[in-house]
């Protein structure tokens, strides 16, 4: 069935736009304070633990194991119509950050399991997604 | 200086609670604020602190032009989505406790069952909500049901809460429900009926999930020794704190994206008011969902964490359980009003006009608050 509402767009925030261009390059970058060297995400204007605003942005694996997920019956949005039902899995990534993607396993998730990251073609951004290591 | 017990809720006020109001949210608030204020027995003259919640009905500005109000000494927005009134009751304490009002008003109305601003859209014009829109929207996680699934899927898999303790929540309030007026949800559900509720957002299924309502409701806050000169007998705010969680603009990237902000408020309301959660006669706890309440109902301290789902098991949240829970329907079959009329229902029971729902000799209550992706607010209140 062909979608007839689009579903949203991501729109970039300034501090985020290296997360969504390296997305198109096939990477998942996060930010890494360039004072100490703290990972963070989502992207945000200070480093937490020094406060510096300066950021290296790093490429991470996208490595992990499910921490939680949920399985959408209902579409809040009508572009996501087409696609119930789908399930969105919460990741504990290996570098000890979070990640919200779509589910690519034909199982339901289990908490721990650990997972490969997947970047599903899409425009004007693949859509970060998982699928069982 | 503590602000315990230095303010008493004096007037409370609601309007009609519908799907389909004809009403703009501004009418609606304004409706409730006129009835709290002739509840406590003041003119809305009177009035020299407003506290209006949400962004999207009226403003400080409106209640001078629309009550006449000559003296404004305070007006504050406190943008924490259904914390917000309980957190207004914090700013209010303090405002009459240090002398700055006499009689603050917090008021609130809305009209969102109209298809254009259902919850899934309307979050997105938020704040608060940045990280949502921007990394979890476009891949599908739109509204409030989708984006705390999470937290309850992981509290049944870590914990072995399940789906019969979801349904003992809305069972009570739908029970409570059936007592009130003005409560939207007339017809009567089993643990049964919620099992077979369609699912929206697994664990949720749309028996979890509370309404979407138009109306107002009001509250005044005054200063405990003006308060002895008005209608109604005095509703002591005892105890009353504010918190927020870790992360608390994305739950994804929350350490235990199970805690919530209640978890550091809740001690400090309780130390204030010098109770334990067993002293606790009436309770009205937000419930956006199920889960909500059983989560809540941890962090205060009535069980262990992990405990919420059996603690709720038996209906002990029921009228004639240990702890009567949401004694107008909640926003789950009542109304869903911010939380407001969950202050109001409060002040209602503690009053002892609490009708075919009160709680026998209520004299201590609580009242919690819970906004957005997990700020938190609790007041206890004690009547005199």
């Amino acid at each position: 069935m062909s979608e007839l509402v689009p579903k949203p767009v991501p729109v970039p925030s300034a501090v985020a736009l290296p997360y969504w261009e390296g997305l198109q390059r096939g990477e998942f970058c996060v930010q890494r304070c360039a004072a100490c060297g703290t990972l963070r995400h989502y992207p945000r204007l200070l480093c937490r633990e020094c406060f510096s605003d300066a950021v290296d942005w790093q490429a991470i694996s996208g490595e992990g194991h499910i921490h939680s997920y949920t399985v959408a019956h209902y579409a809040y949005h009508p572009g996501f119509a087409a696609e119930l039902p789908y399930t969105l899995v919460t990741i504990e990534l290996t570098v000890g950050l979070r990640a919200l993607g779509r589910w690519l396993g034909a199982e339901v998730p289990q908490i721990g399991a650990p997972v490969r990251m997947v970047l599903v073609p899409g425009e004007p951004y693949p859509t970060l997604s998982f699928a069982p290591a | 200086m503590s602000i315990a017990d230095k303010a008493c809720v004096t007037g409370i006020g609601e309007t009609a609670y519908v799907r389909g109001s004809p009403k703009s949210a501004l009418e609606l608030q304004m409706a409730a604020a006129r009835r709290a204020a002739e509840d406590a027995g003041i003119s809305p003259h009177d009035i020299d602190g407003v506290i209006p919640i949400g962004v999207v009905s009226g403003i400080a500005e409106d209640f001078i032009d629309n009550f006449g109000i000559t003296d404004l000494r305070f007006s504050a927005l406190i943008p924490h989505g259904g914390a917000s009134p309980t957190m207004a009751l914090q700013s209010a304490t303090a405002l009459v406790a240090a002398g700055i009002c006499n009689h603050v008003l917090i008021a609130f109305g809305r009209n969102v069952s109209a298809a254009a601003s259902k919850a899934g859209a309307r979050i997105h014009q938020m704040p608060q909500f940045h990280y949502v829109t921007e990394f979890e929207y476009p891949l599908g996680n739109c509204a409030p049901a989708q984006i705390y699934a999470p937290m309850a899927m992981r509290h049944m898999q870590l914990y072995g809460t399940t789906v019969e303790h979801f349904g003992e929540v809305a069972v009570a309030c739908r029970e409570h429900a059936l007592l009130n007026d003005n409560a939207i949800m007339k017809k009567p559900i089993t643990l049964e009926d919620h099992r077979n509720s369609r699912l929206i957002a697994e664990p949720f299924r749309l028996l979890d999930c509370s309404l979407e309502s138009d109306g107002g409701a009001a509250v005044i806050v005054s200063a405990a020794e003006r308060a002895k000169d008005l209608r109604h007998r005095r509703v002591f705010i005892s105890g009353v704190a504010v918190g927020h969680p870790d992360s608390p603009a994305a739950i994804t990237q929350r350490p235990d994206m199970t805690s919530l902000g209640l978890g550091k408020a809740a001690p400090r309301a309780f130390r204030m008011a010098g109770v334990t959660p067993a002293d606790i006669q009436v309770a009205e706890i937000y419930d956006c969902f199920t889960y909500a309440v059983i989560r809540q109902l941890e962090d205060m301290g009535f069980c262990a964490k992990g405990e919420g789902g059996p603690f709720v098991a038996d209906g002990r949240l029921r009228l004639g359980g240990a702890l009567p829970t949401n004694t107008h329907g909640g926003l789950l079959s009542q109304a869903h009003i911010w939380g407001l009329n969950h202050i109001v229902e409060l002040v209602r029971q503690l009053r002892g006009h609490g009708g075919r729902a009160q709680v026998p000799g209520a004299e201590l209550g609580l009242v919690t608050g819970y906004g957005d992706l997990g700020d938190g607010a609790i007041a206890i209140m004690r009547r005199e």
